[in-house]
């Protein structure tokens, strides 16, 4: 396989609403904060890939206007997936490994705050039998977050924990949208909001954007100081049907963690996309972290997607900020995560190393 | 919104196939129109169209989207006000009824450049079919000024004007 | 340094208006099953699963790749989702593509498709957004004033448009699978159809079909173990542009020359219309083949009409264009592309039943979409590179 390595990383503030950018205004400062940053304009990457979806947008083609951003001309090489910027990050390292490319931008931007994000989420179920139920997004996550507790896998007191933390983190970090210190008391103090899940167990609906600059080999250490050299990337779907899954655990996420190397080296940094607290819980496992306060590994030092969500870009951030302290030196090794579909169906593992 | 339209069989038998069941969706959005689009919408309710200049080569965005989707550079504040009339670079005439366009078929879908604009605006024109053509001159036709809100349906339509057709070569590019 | 790439399996369910008798789920299974029949290996042996199909809203399904993740076997597989606008189709097979190319993967299932009768396409398309006056009325309102723009370029025959329908609805009918089969096609019949969106009749546009479509993609060192033919991927293109900027050629767009272009550099052709054996060409009004065959640079620009005047496109003509009877005859939308790859793979294999070529070896399949913005394009052949 050939080196390659992410050279840069740019965000926009996650933010409740963004009422007056469009999505393509959005997505232009940051994608000329990452020329800027790198050296790179977008429209001179030997490939470019990109994520969104249609139904945050609530029209079709809405990932059309990106190209307006990015302004891809001469025409480019480029596509795009209907999912998180991660999973396009995925299909441009693979078109580099291909040797089709050195160089390759990608991206992702949505705006859920557009319509009725939980309402929105259920048009992603079994469109003749569930959906038409309407299971809004956060009652899915309750139902799986119950089992956890029912089946003795976590505790209400750790998922609360888990919340207190990422916002804590959050403080540190100025994109990021929730940004608190609150004790574990305070939090289990909160009413449900969908029993057993309280607000705090839950993750900001966020409008944003982030993008990423992948660079092979050589090219990667000239634009880049540190290049946060990408070591394994995987990605496992499971089922959508939750009777067919263990919900008390992400399968997934353990398949792509052991086929990516998370267990071969000490994990410096771990940034996690979970939009639950009882998620990131199973992910933090999964990646088989330790959840005692000896462990080594700082999980959400960005907050993760409990302190800003910009799905779309959620999981392309992840990796971003786990290779942005790599970038610094803070951390040598890292892991990132990215999810999609309910209750953790799909997910994705990046592990990053610098030099 | 709505959609999954799924019409057709009732209910049927329960030892008859379910081909079809009908789940209507129904999602509202709130969308933005974007700072750039906003001082464009905010001008058209005013009865002024307002374009703006690419910084790299001069040229002229109607509708402005903010920035240049040839050069990526934004656009900034400055706006050019343009005339209302302009010229017919191609044309449709439709005769497909369509959920969303509250127009009487068959009516002409047009793309238009405005005097003083170097992208096209699609609106529609008022004509017989047989008459309108490629680089027919037109003018707005505007609604009354108490109608007028922060929509490009503040002209009802284009409308032939008694000027000398343009010169294809005058407008080839905008095809 | 990347590795060979064939396609050993090809799967297609009959197309169209409306399926009743399968469900989405149903709809994919039943390409796919058929592909990994003729590939002749089984669920287990697939390492990926990448499924293309056009906007979500199409079906009234957010991502429906998720929902459709065991029908395609693909549980506790890799699995990735394509939407490249109209072009998704070939795209789904490029990345496809590239995952073995690279040695990501030995071998993959690469699916497209569309259920458009589960929803409504041109609603879809026309959605009623704010601050503007609704006027595109779908695909063919939007393409229609570029046609328009085309003939008054080029001094094309008005009738030439007529001309390709009826030599891609004969096509069709030597097509079991296709959608739009019509026995008494005639000149007449299409010249007499009703104007839709003027210069565009009714016969001379593309229907709504439900369909879907498949490929097994395997590595070198496992195809080549097979003893039948296959056709081999000799490159594969992507090139694309903004939707409007000031002077944009929208009826010969820069992103299909460069694509042509770079295709033919990869593929080490020199001669396109000599060296190619046949097309598979996305023209979902008929006025794209004279079209596409200039922005293919098959031709010289402008004279893509004497092509199709010539007979040069038809199935015994020196350039043998949409053999299957192309888009205008089937068109489930997300998987139209894909369709085009997959009948090119099919004529330098040999398998193209009535519709072959004769000693087809080197074919075309080409996608595009969006406002005239987005290609994807690929060569195969019978031999390796």
């Amino acid at each position: 396989m050939r080196d390659v390595a992410v050279v840069g990383f740019e965000q926009s503030p996650c933010v409740r609403r963004e009422q007056n950018r469009n999505e393509v205004e959005v997505l232009v400062p940051v994608l000329r904060a990452l020329r800027e940053q790198t050296g790179v304009a977008g429209a001179d990457c030997d490939f470019i890939c990109s994520g969104s979806s249609d139904y945050l947008a609530g029209q079709s083609f809405a990932f059309v206007s990106g190209l307006d951003a990015v302004g891809a001309w001469p025409p480019v090489s480029e596509s795009h997936v209907e999912m998180d910027g991660a999973w396009a990050l995925y299909e441009a390292w693979v078109k580099i490994q291909m040797g089709q490319a050195e160089t390759a931008l990608v991206y992702g931007f949505g705006k859920p705050s557009m319509g009725d994000l939980p309402m929105t989420m259920a048009l992603q179920l079994d469109p003749y039998c569930v959906m038409p139920l309407w299971p809004d997004a956060i009652s899915m996550a309750g139902l799986q977050a119950r089992h956890c507790l029912d089946a003795g896998v976590l505790t209400e007191r750790e998922m609360a924990a888990a919340a207190a933390r990422d916002r804590r983190h959050a403080m540190q970090n100025s994109n990021a949208q929730l940004r608190w210190d609150r004790s574990v008391d305070e939090i289990l103090a909160e009413p449900y909001l969908a029993n057993p899940l309280r607000k705090s167990d839950c993750a900001p609906i966020s409008d944003g954007a982030s993008a990423i600059l992948l660079a092979a080999g050589d090219r990667a250490r000239e634009i880049c100081e540190r290049p946060a050299w990408i070591r394994g990337i995987e990605h496992i779907c499971e089922p959508i049907d939750l009777g067919v899954r263990d919900l008390g655990r992400s399968r997934s996420t353990q398949i792509a963690a052991e086929k990516a190397g998370v267990g071969s080296g000490k994990i410096d940094v771990a940034e996690l996309s979970a939009p639950f607290t009882h998620q990131e819980i199973l992910v933090e496992r999964a990646l088989g972290l330790s959840l005692d306060s000896s462990s080594q590994t700082v999980v959400n030092p960005s907050g993760g997607a409990l302190a800003g969500n910009p799905l779309m870009a959620v999981g392309l951030s992840r990796i971003g900020e786990c290779a942005s302290r790599i970038f610094s030196g803070e951390a040598d090794r890292g892991v990132a995560h990215a999810t999609s579909g309910p209750c953790l169906q799909q997910n994705l593992i990046c592990v990053l190393e610098g030099e | 919104m709505s959609d999954r339209q799924m019409d057709g069989d009732k209910p049927s038998e329960h030892d008859e196939d379910v081909t079809l069941l009908r789940v209507p969706v129904s999602l509202d959005y709130d969308y933005s129109a974007g700072v750039s689009a906003s001082r464009f919408l905010r001008g058209i309710e005013q009865g002024k169209l307002l374009g703006q200049r690419c910084p790299v080569d001069g040229r002229v965005y109607f509708p402005s989207r903010g920035s240049c989707p040839q050069h990526a550079v934004t656009f900034g504040d400055e706006t050019v006000d343009l005339s209302d009339k302009g010229t017919i670079v191609t044309f449709s005439i439709v005769r497909v009824p369509s959920a969303n366009i509250p127009l009487e078929l068959p009516y002409i879908a047009v793309n238009v450049v405005l005097d003083g604009a170097d992208t096209i605006l699609m609106h529609v024109l008022d004509a017989n079919p047989e008459d309108v053509h490629m680089g027919m001159r037109v003018q707005a036709v505007w609604k009354p000024r108490e109608e007028w809100t922060t929509s490009t349906a503040n002209i009802l339509y284009f409308r032939a004007i008694d000027e000398p057709d343009a010169d294809y070569d005058q407008y080839k590019e905008h095809i | 340094m990347a590795e060979l790439t064939a396609v050993v399996g090809i799967g297609q369910t009959k197309y169209e208006a409306k399926r009743l008798d399968l469900s989405m789920p149903g709809l994919v299974r039943d390409a796919a099953e058929k592909a990994l029949v003729d590939a002749d290996c089984s669920w287990a042996d697939i390492d990926a699963v990448i499924l293309g199909k056009a906007p979500d809203l199409f079906e009234g399904v957010m991502m429906p790749e998720l929902f459709l993740n065991e029908a395609l076997g693909g549980a506790y597989k890799p699995m990735l989702r394509v939407h490249t606008a109209g072009s998704v189709g070939g795209s789904t097979a490029i990345v496809a593509a590239s995952m073995v190319q690279s040695g990501v993967h030995d071998r993959v299932l690469c699916v497209a498709f569309e259920k458009q009768s589960e929803s409504n396409a041109i609603w879809a398309l026309t959605i009623s957004a704010p601050f503007s006056l609704a006027t595109v009325a779908g695909a063919g309102g939007y393409f229609a004033p570029l046609v328009r723009g085309y003939i008054r370029r080029s001094g094309a025959p008005e009738d030439t448009g007529i001309r390709v329908a009826v030599k891609d609805r004969e096509n069709a009918l030597r097509n079991p699978l296709a959608h739009l089969r019509l026995e008494d096609i005639s000149f007449d019949l299409v010249a007499n159809s009703p104007m839709l969106w003027d210069p565009i009749r009714y016969l001379e546009t593309c229907p709504s079909s439900d369909g879907a479509c498949a490929l097994v993609l395997e590595n070198e060192s496992l195809a080549s173990k097979r003893s039948n033919k296959l056709a081999w991927i000799h490159a594969t293109e992507m090139r694309s542009e903004p939707t409007m900027f000031s002077g944009r050629d929208q009826v010969m767009p820069q992103a299909t020359l460069d694509n042509a272009k770079n295709l033919y550099k990869k593929a080490g052709i020199t001669k396109p219309r000599e060296e190619i054996d046949c097309a598979e060409i996305y023209v979902p009004f008929s006025w794209f083949e004279p079209m596409w065959m200039e922005g293919m640079l098959i031709t010289e620009p402008n004279q893509g009409w004497k092509m199709t005047y010539e007979g040069a496109t038809a199935l015994d003509g020196d350039f043998p264009v949409n053999m299957s009877g192309g888009v205008l005859s089937s068109n489930p939308i997300g998987a139209s592309g894909l369709i085009r790859f997959a009948e090119a793979a099919r004529q330098v294999r040999g398998i193209a039943g009535e519709h072959q070529v004769d000693g087809a070896r080197k074919a075309l399949g080409h996608a595009y979409g969006g406002g005239s913005q987005y290609f994807s394009t690929w060569i195969v052949d019978s031999a390796k590179p």
